[in-house]
């Protein structure tokens, strides 16, 4: 599910970072790190432990295929929903920077769409009121599956509102969430799956590592919100992304009409006339044959077949002046040598 | 080779030619981010059939990659997991768009087919970019640069932990995958009776393993941060960031701007 950066446009990408980081900083407000300085080594070893584990797969029973762990909430499970969530970061940040797993531009969105989700949905309301009256392993299989399949759907709602606002796809979105909602249900079943696994078998090994479970008081202390808060939370979360995409969404025109609108004739267009007017101008100055455009090759775009040819000699002096430079530089640098 | 002996190996890698003594990687991180992070919104700016403005966008990856003697062959391999996402959102977008917007030769090419098009090539500069700065920006000197930018120090500090302690948990992963494997030959992968068990000791073991790391930081004095430090970040070295921001922006803007391509393509 993660976003790669040619998926999201900047100013999708720009409200989701600041979506994210909202709930980075609170985060870091609530897991009281002074009191609690061990926490910083637990989160870094327990985020390394994630990124290993969701290396390994699981066999679905029935199946050919195979799944993995879902991060967000076995982490949420053991460290609490705000260090969870900062480790979720971390992960994500290493596995798009290391792997090319997610692009750097689409963090926010992933870090909203698979760590905000995972550790604030799932855990602190999914996690917490199925624990509220004491753990079982029932209540714990239970809230895995739940959690993680819940969880899974809002991120890949996510993935399609963001996409669509970004304007990158043709898909209308109707298809595009009928395609993406399904898979999605199935994959956080067998993540669920393998999650509630893990987290039954510490339930028997060391209950106390669990968050949330009313065994310890400490780690009580630590999680606590109210559902009202959590609520109001997640409210505000919403309308600050719902406005912030929606005005992503209309600053872009709609791709389909507006290359209509140039094929019928019409060479006016509002959102880019000053681009287009100032290039036109350089253009007459600098053509040596102003009419220099092969007949039927001019494109709204700027999709021609000069512009093509252009490219590739740019491309080709471009690569050239590189290899020149590179080649004078290391024969500087073997003279000095000797 | 697996999966997990794959990853470990490309991290060690990425460690090797972060290391090398030259220019590029000599850079102050802050500036590659910086750049890095213009470079790819500027890319996925480009209106989606404004295919000769976005060839513009190659210019960066040429330069750097032949520049910074990186190797192109090998930021290939990071392509496998873009290319295929990319591809399911784009491959739409020839049936739903069909209007005829580009003719070549008598033979019209759809504005779904550019739109598809420079989606995938949206996808391999961003890619490509991103290369470029992991392998010429060690981990410590990115969270260098993120605390230049304030990001909190317990971020940097935890990515720095996860980032030195991958290896050592990508190895044990590896040595029960192995250890499983051996046991339970012709399996695809690990049977729901030992999913938890299997995951949950090492989960037990990797708290026990956190409770040492945090003993062994107490002990060399550890204050709540790492300090991370770039030996190259002298008046020098600011200087040198600057310039390469400035270059980098300006041939953004420029680029993006006008259609340095077609005006080029046009002279000829």
């Amino acid at each position: 599910m993660h976003m790669a950066d040619a998926l999201v446009s900047p100013a999708v990408a720009g409200t989701m970072y600041v979506a994210s980081a909202i709930a980075a900083g609170i985060s870091i407000k609530k897991i009281h790190l002074e009191e609690n300085p061990k926490k910083i080594p637990l989160m870094g070893v327990m985020g390394a432990f994630v990124f290993a584990t969701q290396m390994i797969n699981f066999t679905i029973p029935g199946t050919g295929s195979s799944g993995h762990l879902c991060g967000g909430m076995l982490l949420s499970a053991l460290l609490g929903p705000y260090a969870g969530f900062l480790t979720m970061i971390g992960v994500l940040l290493i596995q798009c920077l290391m792997f090319a797993d997610g692009g750097i531009l689409a963090l926010g969105c992933n870090v909203w769409n698979m760590a905000f989700y995972g550790c604030f949905v799932g855990s602190l309301i999914i996690w917490r009121f199925i624990m509220k009256k004491g753990a079982s392993r029932i209540k714990i299989f239970a809230a895995s599956i739940a959690g993680c399949m819940l969880t899974l759907q809002m991120g890949a709602f996510s993935v399609v509102v963001e996409t669509m606002c970004s304007g990158v796809t043709e898909l209308p979105f109707k298809t595009f969430a009928m395609a993406m909602q399904p898979i999605h249900l199935a994959i956080g079943l067998v993540e669920g799956l393998i999650t509630g696994c893990v987290l039954m078998f510490i339930y028997e090994a060391r209950p106390e590592l669990l968050w949330g479970i009313g065994r310890s008081d400490s780690s009580k202390n630590n999680g606590k919100l109210t559902f009202k808060v959590t609520m109001a939370v997640l409210a505000v979360s919403t309308v600050v992304i719902a406005g912030g995409l929606s005005l992503a969404a209309s600053s872009y025109p709609d791709g389909l009409e507006w290359s209509i609108e140039k094929l019928t004739g019409s060479t006016e267009l509002e959102a880019e006339g000053g681009v287009y007017e100032d290039t036109a101008n350089i253009q007459k100055v600098t053509a040596i044959f102003p009419d220099y455009q092969l007949k039927n090759s001019d494109t709204p775009a700027g999709t021609s077949i000069s512009g093509i040819a252009g490219g590739l000699i740019v491309v080709a002096l471009c690569l050239a002046g590189c290899y020149i430079l590179k080649f004078v530089k290391h024969q500087k640098r073997e003279h000095e040598q000797y | 080779m697996n999966n997990i002996e794959k990853s470990i190996t490309g991290v060690y890698r990425l460690d090797e030619i972060a290391q090398r003594d030259i220019w590029i990687n000599k850079l102050s991180p802050l500036a590659k981010l910086i750049t890095t992070v213009a470079y790819i919104a500027t890319v996925v700016s480009f209106n989606k059939y404004d295919f000769t403005g976005l060839l513009g966008m190659i210019i960066y990856l040429i330069v750097l990659f032949v520049l910074g003697d990186i190797s192109f062959k090998e930021s290939l391999v990071r392509l496998r997991i873009v290319l295929p996402i990319v591809c399911i959102v784009g491959i739409i977008n020839p049936f739903m768009d069909r209007g005829v917007i580009l003719t070549i030769g008598g033979i019209g090419i759809s504005g779904g087919v550019i739109s598809m098009i420079t989606l995938m090539m949206k996808g391999v500069f961003s890619v490509l970019s991103s290369y470029i700065f992991i392998a010429s920006t060690s981990i410590e000197k990115i969270g260098h640069a993120f605390r230049q930018l304030h990001i909190p120090k317990v971020i940097v500090t935890m990515i720095l932990l996860i980032y030195r302690y991958i290896i050592v948990f990508m190895k044990e992963v590896l040595k029960i995958s192995q250890a499983y494997s051996l046991r339970a030959p012709g399996q695809k992968g690990i049977n729901i009776k030992s999913w938890g068990p299997l995951v949950g000791q090492l989960i037990l073991r990797s708290y026990d393993r956190a409770d040492m790391v945090y003993s062994s930081m107490c002990l060399r004095g550890f204050n709540g941060e790492f300090p991370v430090s770039d030996e190259n970040c002298g008046v020098k070295g600011v200087l040198k960031g600057i310039l390469f921001v400035l270059i980098v922006g300006v041939y953004l803007y420029v680029f993006r701007k006008y259609p340095v391509f077609e005006i080029v393509g046009g002279m000829m």
